[in-house]
């Protein structure tokens, strides 16, 4: 992100990354992901499967959601600083679902020459349902 | 049950080839138009040697890889009751496209919970890239659940 870096020290702990609004999901994304991501479990893509599942029909790859999230972390941290970045799965996504990313930073520190920030992410839908629970690590640049 | 005697139980190497192709796919399928991951210029301009990565494109080299596929028939996990349930990712050296990355999986831990659907088994599988190199570039874990 280009112009708007974000640097060290006008990070604090306690601050919030900015809210990431995903455009709702769509059957067709969970196809396109299945094909770019090689996950082909049938259940994020074959109506079927989803409705034997008890979903009511496809649900989208717990990855997709993931990768949604790291979106919205990315969109604040920029592409270069991200140093780990897990997550738990906690529900799963229907098409239409809209996405909001949010998350806090917990801790600021210098470790082996780089200046980090921790930050607890969640991703939830659309219900207030959390969809994914999360931490990053990001190494940010010093002004 | 997977059997608890298979932690610790390493998996043959399995080899990915990073391609700018698959880098541009990734990113439209989810949904971020940001030009560094695109255009080798402005990824040039933010210091990346060549197309950066998403975040979580490693998942790619799982999948593609293969070993993960692998894992789960070798455990005799049941696809069907199988949940994704973490995933975790240390970057450790950039990845670039051009490399070719040599992932080596290990069954890192088994253990069980109880919970209110019955017992369920988790399956942590420990991945470690490295880039032909040899270079660590990335530590994928991986945590699978076998739901009752």
């Amino acid at each position: 992100m280009a112009g708007r870096e974000v640097f060290f020290e006008d990070v604090n702990v306690g601050d919030n990354m900015p809210e990431f609004v995903t455009d709702p999901l769509a059957e067709l994304q969970f196809v396109v992901y299945a094909g770019a991501s090689g996950d082909f479990n049938p259940l994020h893509t074959v109506h079927a499967y989803g409705e034997k599942a008890g979903f009511g029909g496809v649900i989208g790859h717990g990855m997709l959601s993931m990768a949604l999230t790291g979106r919205g972390v990315t969109n604040w941290v920029g592409h270069k600083a991200l140093k780990k970045f897990g997550v738990n799965f906690r529900s799963v996504t229907l098409p239409k679902d809209v996405i909001t990313v949010k998350g806090a930073v917990t801790k600021k520190y210098s470790e082996g020459g780089e200046n980090c920030i921790d930050i607890d992410v969640i991703a939830e839908n659309q219900r207030g349902e959390k969809v994914i629970v999360g931490n990053a690590t990001a190494a940010l640049p010093s002004k | 049950m997977v059997d608890k005697n298979m932690v610790g139980k390493e998996y043959p190497e399995s080899t990915f080839d990073v391609e700018k192709g698959k880098i541009r796919e990734f990113a439209n399928a989810i949904g971020d138009k940001s030009p560094v991951f695109y255009n080798e210029r402005a990824a040039k301009d933010e210091g990346f040697e060549g197309l950066a990565l998403p975040p979580t494109f490693p998942t790619v080299f799982a999948m593609f890889g293969g070993t993960m596929l692998k894992v789960i028939a070798d455990l005799k996990i049941n696809m069907a009751k199988m949940l994704h349930g973490g995933q975790e990712y240390e970057y450790i050296k950039p990845v670039k496209p051009g490399d070719t990355v040599t992932g080596k999986t290990k069954i890192g831990n088994i253990f069980e919970k109880s919970g209110k659907g019955g017992t369920m088994e988790f399956i942590v599988l420990e991945t470690t890239y490295t880039n032909q190199n040899g270079e660590k570039v990335l530590v994928d874990t991986s945590t699978l659940i076998q739901t009752s």
